[in-house]
């Protein structure tokens, strides 16, 4: 392990209160609670540490790109936006409001999303474009793209695979969210995904699999880039659906969760490990 | 000037163009040497290529992108839906071997059903060349719209001389009061020949060339319908969703009602053939045409129908 020069504790912090954000979108109408506690420190980190991307420099373009292609978890990216002073945490409170534009899937009307995502298997062709852009003008600008693990069902994300590595494409990034599940039962179980690096590196791509919990881990991983000249980046991060509330962890049932009032003060502090929350409500509904 | 060479021309001295393809390199043969890094294969891939597009287009470039009419728009349809059209970038398709002029390729190669998708997309514009030298007249303006667009590209040569292209208008080439034939692309040429067969029988022939589908001329419509006594609607797509629903839509609109002749496909693909065969066996040439809006069989003449340049 090299040595780890981040504010660990400070990443901490925020993956904290951006999973306070998580929690506290998931009732009156709720939200998909659990990829987006997996995905909360991935996001947090790389909007920390590793991305040039900020309120003063989204209309520049030599700054860096970020594309959720998995689009579900958008309640993670709305919280790190509101902890890092892209967007204002009130807007937070009119989740599913006709007045905002903050609902279940990103879209451009949020400052900082690049592109509005919810059919799975997209971004990934969109990063391309941008990354072929940067490349024919020279430029230096990193681009992710964020793919949760049963997006990688669709055909497209392999093809995309298959068009970044003919175009040499280093300057792309593509970051699995790999939860273990899909929608409704583990990956395993219903579509079997591994060996996932040995499938990225026979496509030619340039592979780490990493925790992605452990900043010190994604800071290592990314302090890499690019991790092989002319090839496309992928980084596999292992995480828990529902990281964080071990109440819901691992949990086929806990997908799309809409908790009572009840339910959130208690998650709230099982956050901060005071105890397991006794959920009642329905929450799984199939989307 | 041929649509490669407009295409190059434009490329050349507009740095914002990127040609894109899917591995289908029929009109941009000669492109790739000339534009460098600004022409892009993704190889057979065409959502990918239309995400790409997008992502382009995203960075401010605008991608004119080649693929065949079938992968383009029923492929990768949710790809231009959701990545060219919700957020309205002017990712340009190029849609090659549309309609008949996929002529001996069979039913997976046949976009009859192409209008009626990509008008269906909030943003999308819609435009159908009767000929080359119409669509080399029509391209700039198109291309340099902000919107997404969709052209059937017809590459085929008549003798007629097109007058200047105006986005949204049709092509009023003459009026009539019997009867008025409303078509758009390939089926320009055999139309051309059924309003001579028809006017040599006695009638007053009106004959418009759609050119845009959408926005499509309203008023070209209403005056078609509303001054002849029957309208003819023809074209190489099914009879859902094409010109005979957009003249329904526009007649719906305004509370009019008319009489109207669709000649199109109706719930079938078409036997793949030779296009002169096509024609022929699908009764689309000029001389059937007019037949089957005169009721009777004459002896006129129909000349030969020429065999496409292009095949795949």
């Amino acid at each position: 392990m090299q040595s780890v020069t981040i504010p660990i504790n400070q990443l901490e912090a925020t993956a904290l209160k951006v999973r306070e954000h998580i929690i506290k979108m998931s009732t009156d109408g709720g939200c998909f609670v659990g990829a987006s506690l997996s995905a909360a420190d991935l996001i947090v980190y790389l909007y920390s540490e590793f991305l040039n991307i900020n309120s003063n420099n989204l209309d520049d373009p030599d700054r860096d790109y970020l594309f959720l292609s998995k689009g579900h978890d958008v309640p993670a990216l709305y919280g790190t936006f509101a902890e890092l002073g892209l967007l204002d945490k009130e807007r937070l409170k009119n989740h599913l409001s006709l007045d905002d534009h903050i609902y279940w899937h990103p879209n451009t009307h949020i400052p900082g999303i690049e592109f509005h995502s919810g059919s799975l298997g997209h971004l990934p062709s969109v990063a391309i474009g941008v990354a072929m852009d940067i490349k024919i003008r020279g430029g230096n600008n990193k681009v992710i793209c964020i793919m949760g693990d049963g997006e990688l069902n669709e055909g497209t994300c392999w093809e995309a695979v298959l068009v970044a590595n003919a175009y040499k494409l280093d300057n792309l990034i593509f970051v699995i969210d790999r939860n273990h599940f899909q929608a409704n039962m583990p990956t395993e179980e219903l579509i079997p995904l591994e060996p996932l690096h040995d499938k990225f590196t026979a496509f030619g791509a340039a592979v780490k699999r990493i925790n992605g919990h452990s900043f010190g881990e994604l800071h290592e991983a990314f302090s890499a880039f690019p991790f092989q000249e002319g090839k496309v980046n992928v980084v596999i991060a292992d995480t828990v659906r529902g990281k964080g509330l071990p109440s819901i962890e691992r949990r086929a049932d806990r997908w799309f969760c809409n908790f009572n009032a009840t339910e959130v003060e208690s998650l709230l502090k099982e956050l901060h490990g005071e105890h397991l929350t006794q959920l009642t409500s329905e929450t799984l509904v199939v989307r | 000037m041929s649509y490669e060479e407009l295409l190059t021309e434009i490329a050349l001295s507009d740095e914002r163009f990127i040609v894109m393809t899917a591995e289908n390199r029929a009109l941009v043969r000669n492109i790739p040497g000339k534009l460098g890094k600004r022409f892009i294969d993704t190889g057979i891939t065409e959502q990918t290529m239309i995400g790409a597009a997008a992502g382009l287009a995203l960075r401010g470039r605008i991608p004119v992108v080649h693929a065949l009419a079938s992968f383009l728009t029923m492929r990768a349809f949710e790809f231009v839906r959701t990545d060219a059209g919700i957020p309205n970038l002017p990712v340009k398709l190029s849609s090659f071997i549309p309609g008949f002029l996929s002529d001996g390729n069979g039913p997976t190669h046949q976009a009859v059903e192409d209008i009626s998708l990509m008008r269906g997309i909030p943003n999308m514009t819609v435009f159908a060349p009767a000929d080359e030298q119409d669509l080399v007249m029509m391209l700039p303006e198109i291309w340099q719209h902000p919107n997404p667009s969709y052209v059937r590209i017809n590459t085929r040569k008549t003798d007629h001389q097109h007058k200047p292209f105006e986005l949204g208008k049709a092509e009023i080439i003459s009026k009539g009061e019997d009867v008025t034939i409303l078509t758009y692309g390939l089926l320009f040429e055999q139309a051309l020949i059924a309003t001579e067969i028809l006017k040599n029988e006695g009638l007053s022939v009106g004959f418009i060339n759609l050119r845009s589908l959408k926005p499509v001329d309203e008023q070209a419509i209403l005056q078609a319908t509303q001054g002849s006594g029957l309208t003819v609607t023809l074209e190489d797509h099914f009879v859902t969703g094409g010109l005979y629903s957009i003249v329904a839509e526009v007649l719906l609109k305004n509370q009019l009602t008319a009489k109207v002749l669709p000649i199109a496909l109706n719930e079938k693909w078409f036997k793949p053939s030779l296009l002169p065969n096509v024609l022929e066996h699908e009764g689309f040439t000029g001389k059937q045409i007019a037949e089957k809006i005169l009721g009777y069989n004459t002896n006129a003449y129909q000349p030969e129908i020429s065999v496409p340049q292009f095949s795949e």
